[in-house]
């Protein structure tokens, strides 16, 4: 019970300093964190996988862009209310998981690793070969008027910052709360077993790879709702968000947050977002930012942040 | 120009794109045979390699074949001890555990790129051919320097497979892929083999772009397409095969000269990743490769 409180105590906390922060934040820093939290959703949702199951995609940023085209795509040619976008743009990332899944799924290990990496090239090629509709690496931008909507009375204008910040800590919310849910329900521990060992999960009668299905499902869902949310407050989405670097930050963030933590993934997309910002400043090679990071965690700190106060001091972090 | 013509020019260029990945996909092919990881910086040994070459050519302008020469044994040998560095300060502590490993060489990639685009700057830039020759077909004209680098290419890879198969080192090796454990039993340092599979891993690579330097600028950003390209020959090849690695090197580079001549490079990259993908899925072994033992 007191376990159960903590952990109420340090998500109601982050959510209500999240919230106060917007009234404090100066512009740029308020932006920031807008992407802060649509990203840290994307995180959580690679976390479901690599942190719950013990499966390590290399390929998310397919997921991520299927969410960005499609309600991106949604909003620009078929002029859909950005809440069917939303929707639309999360449902394709939905069904891309469960297809991939259902073939991707057979292997595991480093196996997984290069098909998803090599699922997720393919998507970014198609990116490039449908130019006409994509516009490539130039992309589709999404005009202001487009990316209004009245709901229930209420105007809302996505590109009003206060509303966006809101809506962006929403979406934040309702990805946190499904995790804390999954890992709580009985379905986040039998996905932890199959991390642990999946052979004896398997011979207590649990069918793990529908298990994993689910786990890659809802994986994809939250990165692709993170995606369809990223192009409605920001209102651009192009091929680099389909390429390899948008699979791998996903990773990062989750090394460096503390993989299989629900609060690491924030932890780790805050520090980043900053760090790459920073360094963006100082030099135009900042993604050796994320090179440095990457063997740093590899060698030296692999439960990274969350993970290493769980083991040492606070063990009931979820 | 007509069909024929045509033809000829895409299996050409297939031919010469097969030769270099023949050689780079080796080099990924024997790490992973040898070492069971996967490197996913591989690409940038070849990157690595192609700068290094602008480099070395670039101090004796006025001698371009024998600065290109020069460039063929440095680069590769440079790359070498770059390589034998990183295993001996990352991946020998990882101990070659796969996953962490991917992990790190991903970072390893970020790292080597960005610090060639820091001291190197984001162009590309040209390397003069060591030799100027053209072959005139009646329908065309075609570069005779791509034919002394299927010839280089090709050396390269008889002195591989003869190194493998018919030298001391290439038992030793042979023996730590089949049995680690035991080949330590017997005496054999593996730390140092892993060491020196690593590095000549990176060097095979960093050949190939010293040999496709002339061909294509070198820049900082031209690792991944032989990155990408490796994996997929050493997957449809089977992961434990160096024939099929060869092999495959040849099918998948002489199709994808076919299918960029006729149709889009990129359509070629799509189906040839996508293929891999269900290749790994279903064929573990690749198509050319044997059982798992």
């Amino acid at each position: 019970m007191i376990a159960n409180q903590r952990s109420l105590i340090l998500h109601a906390g982050l959510i209500v300093i999240l919230f106060a922060l917007q009234f404090l934040l100066p512009d740029y820093h308020h932006t920031n964190f807008t992407s802060i939290m649509v990203l840290a959703t994307y995180a959580m949702g690679y976390n479901i996988l690599v942190g719950y199951t013990g499966l390590l995609s290399l390929g998310h940023a397919m997921f991520f862009a299927a969410g960005l085209y499609g309600a991106g795509m949604g909003v620009y040619y078929l002029e859909l209310h950005p809440v069917l976008a939303f929707i639309l743009g999360s449902v394709a990332g939905l069904l891309l998981a469960i297809a991939i899944g259902l073939i991707a799924l057979r292997t595991t290990g480093v196996a997984f690793m290069i098909v998803t990496l090599m699922f997720a090239q393919a998507a970014f090629l198609v990116t490039l070969y449908f130019n006409d509709i994509t516009h490539g690496d130039e992309g589709l931008t999404l005009t202001q008027a487009a990316r209004g909507f009245d709901l229930l009375g209420w105007h809302v204008d996505l590109t009003n910052p206060s509303q966006r910040y809101n809506l962006a800590l929403a979406l934040f919310l309702g990805a946190l709360l499904l995790c804390l849910a999954l890992v709580r329900s009985p379905v986040g521990r039998v996905l932890v077993a199959i991390r642990e060992n999946e052979e004896r999960t398997k011979m207590l009668g649990y069918d793990a790879r529908r298990y994993k299905l689910l786990a890659l499902s809802l994986s994809g869902l939250l990165s692709s709702a993170a995606g369809a949310a990223y192009v409605l407050f920001f209102g651009y989405v192009g091929s680099s968000f389909a390429a390899i670097p948008y699979s791998i930050y996903p990773l990062l963030w989750v090394l460096l947050g503390g993989v299989g933590t629900v609060v690491g993934p924030v932890i780790g997309t805050l520090l980043m977002f900053y760090l790459i910002e920073i360094s963006r400043d100082h030099t135009s090679s900042y993604m050796i930012v994320v090179g440095v990071v990457l063997v740093l965690l590899v060698l030296w700190f692999p439960k990274g942040i969350a993970g290493t106060i769980r083991a040492r001091w606070w063990g009931w972090i979820p | 120009m007509d069909l024929g013509p045509h033809l000829l020019l895409a299996l050409l260029e297939g031919t010469v794109s097969a030769f270099v990945l023949a050689v780079t996909a080796l080099g990924l092919s024997l790490v992973f045979g040898v070492m069971r990881i996967v490197n996913v910086a591989h690409g940038e040994f070849f990157m690595l390699g192609a700068v290094l070459a602008w480099w070395i050519t670039s101090l004796v302008p006025e001698a371009p074949f024998w600065g290109f020469m020069l460039a063929l044994i440095g680069a590769p040998l440079a790359v070498g001890a770059i390589a034998v560095v990183a295993d001996a300060l990352v991946l020998r502590r990882l101990n070659y555990q796969p996953e962490a490993t991917i992990v790190a060489t991903i970072g390893l990639l970020y790292i080597l790129q960005q610090a060639v685009l820091t001291i190197y700057g984001p162009d590309a830039r040209p390397v003069v051919a060591p030799i100027q020759f053209r072959v005139v077909f009646p329908w065309f004209g075609y570069s005779g320097y791509k034919l002394v680098a299927v010839g280089a290419a090709s050396l390269l890879l008889l002195a591989a497979w003869y190194g493998v198969t018919r030298t001391k080192f290439g038992l030793i090796m042979r023996a730590t892929q089949f049995d680690r454990e035991t080949a330590q039993a017997f005496g054999i340092p593996v730390k140092r083999v892993y060491a020196a599979v690593f590095a000549l891993g990176a060097m095979l690579a960093a050949a190939a772009g010293v040999l496709v330097v002339p061909l294509q600028q070198a820049h900082y950003l031209m690792g991944l397409d032989p990155l990408l390209l490796s994996f997929i020959v050493v997957i449809i090849g089977g992961l434990d095969s160096l024939k099929g690695t060869i092999l495959a090197a040849f099918v998948i580079g002489i199709s994808d000269g076919i299918i960029s001549v006729f149709f889009s490079p990129t359509l070629a990259k799509i189906i040839a990743t996508l293929v891999v993908a269900l290749v790994l899925v279903f064929r573990p072994n690749g198509l050319f490769g044997g059982k798992a033992r």
